[in-house]
């Protein structure tokens, strides 16, 4: 059991997590901005870790990934960044990112390194199903870190089920086929891909992602998953000024009964 | 095939698909599909009479006469910028709208650097009358203006990739953003043979056409099938497999593949792949890339547009590990000079991505009955400007 784990087992219904990318606006702040995020009511967190080339990505974590690589942020800084970081935040947190920078790092030397700093799971888009279960799966198992598969409206049933096999955490479902920033798809079909899902009765918890926005989103995503995330919209927070003091509000504006 | 793709989409180490699940569904369509498909009767009738009465092919395996004194050897240039649009870009995009009629797309985007295989690529959209948008980045819209007009007098929507180095890398990465966005109707035609698997096998299959044409040219020209070398440039490397393919079995024909060494392999403006990359993944597949030891990909340099790409094909990867193929560089200098030699010799101006080929006979040790075959992958029309620029005409 990982952190995760142990809140899916406690609270199944509105979770909030937040993604951001390590190293934006400022270099330095990535516990500091846990550490707030936690405080003000976020139940897990997403920490991006940034790529040259996020092809899953639209323009706001484009440009917060190429400023956090020109503040100098790398994965070995990272792990030094969160080297203290249990010692203050205590909420699940998950790393995302593609699957170069992890290639190059070594996946096994990843994985112990994560878990040395008290990481939860692991989100890399394009890491195919193949290669993790064949080639990869042992180091994360070893270190007790949950993968986490992404399923889109067009994802067949089989898949699914497969996905829902080799997950211990909880699925990522993707409001639509699109990159991250886009608007949350409120359409028929989606609706239908979300009932579909749930009629499924999969064995992991589900978290909506992509296009989670503000309160309205968040409630319509709650009402078929989990739990939804929220990304770009709070990236864009993170671009003004004493970000951090506004974390609270933000927080509370996408989940107001806090 | 020896050196083919394997069924989990590898060549040795290299290949995969490593795409997001929204671009699953699409690459596993063709994945199931592709070869079905291609090996179809009707689809390879319409394939082949479309090469021959629309793109002009066979394409000429000429003998260089000139070069051939110049170098000590019997020097043989197969004609790919004779092909309608001026380059071997058409032989896969004729592929990849067939193929795409087949699986009932009706959108089509490509990413370019050259602007060779957007203009191909407009091109067969015009024909069969489908919607076309082709990505590009801003630097290389701007070195090779004139593709840009042929793309939009074709109908094509041209679309700057404003992202990182500008080049054909976003170019690429603007393309896969634009198809995850749209993955039922759309059909993505990648211009070379990179990307997730199957792209570097079915690019490959389509540009074979160039060596299964070439062996038979080579016989009726010289008696023997197979010659000493083969050379090509490479870029993402599909004039080169298609060039190398049907000798790659051919244990004896040594095939020279030619990079971008820009200014210079060790200059930090260089887009020579094999000398400056080191494994990893790029574009969907596992690959040999120019990165940083914190795996970000380097922004390569070329002054050819078809060439400024930090990767190379995962084939090209593992025939480069493997030692089945020679991996050399050119500078842009030797490409330049080797451009306008082919001019004054042998009266073809060509395109500078080709010119990198050229310029390796310069460094090469022929006994004086090799038969060697250079792969002449485009015209050099696009590239007027920056001959001109560089020598003052
Ligand atoms: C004439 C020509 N040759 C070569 C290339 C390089 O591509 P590849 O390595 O896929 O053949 C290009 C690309 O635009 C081109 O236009």
């Amino acid at each position: 059991m990982n952190r995760l784990n142990k809140l899916f087992a406690t609270k199944n219904n509105n979770l909030l997590s937040i993604y951001y990318t390590a190293g934006y606006p400022e270099l330095d702040t990535t516990v500091d901005i846990a550490l707030a995020l936690e405080k003000a009511g976020a139940d897990f967190l997403e920490i991006g870790f940034p790529y040259s080339d996020p092809v899953a990505d639209g323009p706001t974590i484009q440009h917060s990934s190429q400023q956090a690589l020109d503040n100098g942020m790398t994965l070995n800084l990272l792990f030094e960044q969160l080297k203290d970081l249990r010692k203050r935040v205590t909420i699940p947190i998950l790393l995302m990112g593609y699957v170069n920078p992890i290639v190059q790092f070594g996946v096994e030397r990843f994985c112990k390194k994560a878990a040395e700093a008290g990481i939860d799971g692991v989100i890399v888009p394009d890491l195919p199903m193949y290669e993790y279960e064949t080639l990869y799966a042992g180091f994360f198992k070893d270190n007790n870190l949950s993968n986490i598969f992404l399923v889109t409206p067009q994802t067949s049933a089989d898949r699914i089920r497969k996905i829902d096999e080799l997950s211990n955490s909880f699925i990522y479902l993707l409001s639509s086929s699109s990159i991250t920033g886009g608007n949350l798809d409120v359409s028929d079909s989606i609706e239908d891909y979300y009932k579909r899902i749930k009629a499924m009765q999969l064995k992991n918890p589900t978290i909506i992602g992509f296009g989670i926005a503000d309160n309205a989103t968040f409630k319509k995503a709650c009402e078929y998953a989990n739990g939804a995330i929220v990304g770009s919209k709070f990236v864009k927070l993170l671009e003004q000024e004493n970000y951090l003091n506004k974390i609270p509000a933000f927080i509370s504006s996408i989940k107001p009964s806090l | 095939m020896k050196y083919g793709v394997n069924d989990q989409g590898y060549y040795g180490d290299f290949g995969g698909a490593y795409v997001p699940e929204m671009l699953y569904p699409n690459v596993e369509e063709l994945r199931q599909k592709y070869l079905s498909i291609i090996n179809d009767a009707d689809f390879k009738a319409e394939f082949d009479l479309l090469l021959k009465d629309y793109v002009g092919r066979p394409s000429p395996l000429y003998y260089a006469k000139r070069y051939s004194e110049k170098y000590g050897a019997n020097i043989f240039l197969k004609r790919e910028d004779l092909n309608h649009t001026g380059s071997h870009k058409i032989n896969n995009a004729i592929g990849q709208i067939l193929l795409a009629q087949r699986l009932g797309k009706k959108r089509i985007i490509a990413e370019t650097g050259a602007g060779q295989h957007g203009v191909a690529t407009a091109t067969v959209c015009a024909l069969k009358g489908i919607e076309c948008v082709v990505y590009m980045g801003e630097v290389d819209m701007a070195r090779q203006a004139p593709n840009v007009s042929r793309m939009k007098m074709l109908g094509a929507k041209v679309v700057p990739a404003r992202s990182g180095s500008k080049t054909l890398k976003d170019a690429t990465n603007e393309a896969l953003r634009d198809w995850i966005a749209n993955p039922v109707d759309t059909h993505y035609i990648i211009g070379s043979v990179v990307g997730p698997y199957p792209y570097p096998d079915m690019v490959a299959r389509f540009q074979s056409i160039i060596s299964l044409e070439a062996k038979k040219q080579l016989l009726e020209h010289t008696g023997k099938e197979l010659p000493e070398y083969v050379m090509a440039c490479v870029g993402g490397g599909s004039n080169a497999m298609g060039m190398f393919y049907h000798f790659l079995d051919d244990e004896s024909v040594k095939l020279i593949a030619v990079e971008a060494a820009g200014k210079g392999v060790n200059s930090g403006h260089s887009a020579a792949t094999t000398f400056l990359g080191r494994e990893g993944v790029l574009h969907g597949s596992r690959t040999i890339l120019m990165q940083t030891d914190d795996g970000q990909v380097v922004e390569p340099y070329s002054i050819s547009a078809g060439l400024d790409y930090p990767g190379i094909g995962p084939q090209h990867a593992h025939l480069y590990k493997i030692n089945r193929a020679q991996y050399a560089s050119v500078t842009d200098d030797e490409a330049l000079q080797a451009g306008l030699l082919c001019c004054q010799l042998e009266g073809i101006i060509p395109a500078i991505e080709s010119a990198h080929a050229l310029a390796q006979l310069e460094k090469m040790k022929f006994k004086k009955d090799d038969n060697v075959i250079i792969c002449l992958s485009g015209r050099g029309d696009k590239d007027l400007d920056t001959y001109i620029k560089y020598f003052g005409f």
